[in-house]
């Protein structure tokens, strides 16, 4: 029954550029973007009670790194392959420093290594262009269609969620869950617990790193703003949205914030005040994010 | 051999044991009896290396290799499994994946899933309830289940009797006897007396961070343990 449900979806997310016009379709593809971006921070705080603050940060230093490589003369594919070698490079710093702490320790250490880097983001200006940011030269040839593109995204976002759905529930993934629940129990049954943690943190920067290329193909461009704090937050709150644990969370959550901020803008300019109210109602009334919500209701 | 020699430990300032010495052999069961706060799970957390407390003196050592200093996952890792106190399970996780944790479900070689089911059959039929949903009982069965899918050499239970039914306790002392049976050096840490008597090989007696009595059972009489203990 579930891989109909996930086979029918699957097809009517291929189906959209059939459907939408091209302005609709470009929100679709950020959407499925975003979504890996959520998923990849669940991976930590949904699956290792790990909330990181600093996957904008990971997730725009591959942006940059794919348009900065394109712009040398890279191919493409090779230059977002180096743009998540570069996230996944990033993360293996992060974690380094990060994976011994936790709580709100956690949360404060990664939200000063992302600033670290939007630091340097905004300040080297002979590389990232300062506040001007970088236009690249990507969507030419075949990936100047948006219809392909969102098709090459759909595919690339659909393995990157098989990938991360697996990995969850993997011996990895139980072990994850467990030290979620208690690290020093873990450890006294013989798991090396910040190792763990390293792994998870590397493998959630990777698909973070990932969305970030697959965002390069999209937007084109980037500023110091793709890897700044409200890029990190927006990512974490699609995943509590959605729901933090369960990994289509991400899905959800990217699909309601991003749909909601299309549609709210356009009545009020006080759109970020309704998706902050949003925000709160979920969190209050519906803590395991919107999916639990079904969940629960459907049990 | 699991022994503690001369052990210092204690929670910054505050030293809770005093020169603690006690040997653990395989294939019997060690009671370590005590009121509260006489030092008992302080003990217990620091053979097994948990930040706290600190060692300031004296050695774990599991044969020839001493223990004190390393991680905890590497003492576990040499064959020394904990039962907490309070069983502390993992809440969101099933029966069946406390059980997977450390190896996966086909293992054939030491303990396996199957052979933890044999050994208590009640867990078995809770294979798929959280541990959140089981009861004292089943919880201290699974706490047990679990340190044992680490094939450990030797067993620390942190008060396992604690919050059980009568019934429930005597199941407890068929699983001790169980495995000291299959081989293990267990050390019981406990307060209730009659528990320990019924399944224990030695007795020591931990006040104010101190072994005040340490002998084989046949040498250590109820009458002689509770004037220790101060219970009647």
């Amino acid at each position: 029954m579930r891989a109909v449900f996930i086979l029918a979806g699957l097809v009517a997310l291929a189906s959209m550029p059939l459907l939408l016009p091209s302005y609709q379709l470009g929100i679709a593809s950020e959407i499925l973007i975003f979504s890996v971006l959520a998923m990849s921070v669940n991976l930590l705080a949904g699956y290792a009670g790990r909330t990181p603050l600093c996957h904008g940060a990971i997730f725009g230093t591959s942006t940059y790194v794919v348009i900065i490589a394109a712009a040398a003369g890279v191919p493409v594919w090779a230059a977002c392959l180096l743009g998540v070698a570069a996230a996944g490079g990033l993360s293996v710093v992060f974690g380094i420093i990060a994976v011994r702490t936790s709580g709100v320790y956690f949360l404060l250490l990664t939200l000063a290594l992302g600033l670290i880097i939007w630091g340097i983001c905004l300040r080297w200006t002979g590389v990232t262009g300062g506040e001007n940011g970088l236009r690249g030269d990507l969507r030419q040839g075949w990936l100047a269609d948006s219809q392909r593109l969102y098709w090459l995204i759909l595919v690339v976002g659909a393995v990157l969620t098989f990938a991360m759905w697996r990995l969850v529930r993997s011996p990895f993934g139980l072990t994850l869950r467990a030290i979620k629940d208690s690290p020093s129990r873990m450890a006294a049954l013989g798991h090396d617990v910040p190792a763990h943690l390293f792994a998870a943190f590397v493998a959630s920067g990777l698909f973070a790193g990932a969305a970030g290329a697959l965002y390069a193909l999209f937007n084109d461009f980037v500023s110091p703003t793709t890897v700044a704090l409200p890029q990190s937050v927006e990512g974490l709150l699609m995943a509590i949205v959605g729901g933090v644990g369960n990994i289509l969370g991400g899905l959800v959550g990217a699909f309601v914030l991003i749909a909601l901020e299309q549609f709210v803008s356009a009545y009020t300019e006080r759109w970020l005040s309704v998706l902050g109210l949003t925000a709160i109602a979920i969190m209050l009334f519906a803590p395991q994010g919107l999916l639990g919500l079904l969940q629960r209701k459907s049990q | 051999m699991l022994s503690v020699r001369g052990l210092h430990a204690g929670y910054g300032e505050a030293q809770v044991l005093h020169g603690v010495s006690l040997e653990i052999t395989r294939g019997a069961v060690h009671a370590l009896l005590g009121r509260n706060g006489m030092g008992k799970s302080t003990l217990v957390r620091a053979m097994m290396g948990l930040s706290t407390p600190r060692i300031t003196a004296g050695d774990v050592m599991l044969g020839e290799t001493r223990l004190n200093g390393m991680a905890p996952h590497r003492i576990a890792r040499a064959g020394v499994a904990l039962v907490p106190q309070g069983r502390r399970l993992f809440a969101s996780l099933t029966v069946g994946e406390h059980l997977t944790i450390l190896k996966p479900a086909s293992a054939r070689h030491g303990w396996t899933v199957a052979r933890v089911f044999e050994a208590f059959p009640r867990l078995a039929q809770r294979k798929s309830h959280r541990g959140n949903q089981l009861s004292g009982g089943e919880r201290q069965m699974l706490a047990v289940g679990r340190a044992l899918m680490a094939d450990p050499s030797f067993i620390l239970m942190d008060e396992p009797s604690e919050g059980l039914a009568p019934v429930m306790v005597q199941a407890l002392e068929g699983v001790v006897a169980l495995l000291r049976d299959e081989g293990l050096g267990v050390l019981l840490v406990e307060q209730n007396l009659y528990s320990a008597l019924a399944v224990a090989d030695r007795v020591s007696v931990l006040e104010g961070g101190q072994i005040v009595h340490s002998a084989p059972i046949a040498e250590s009489p109820a009458e002689t343990l509770t004037r220790f203990l101060g219970v009647h």
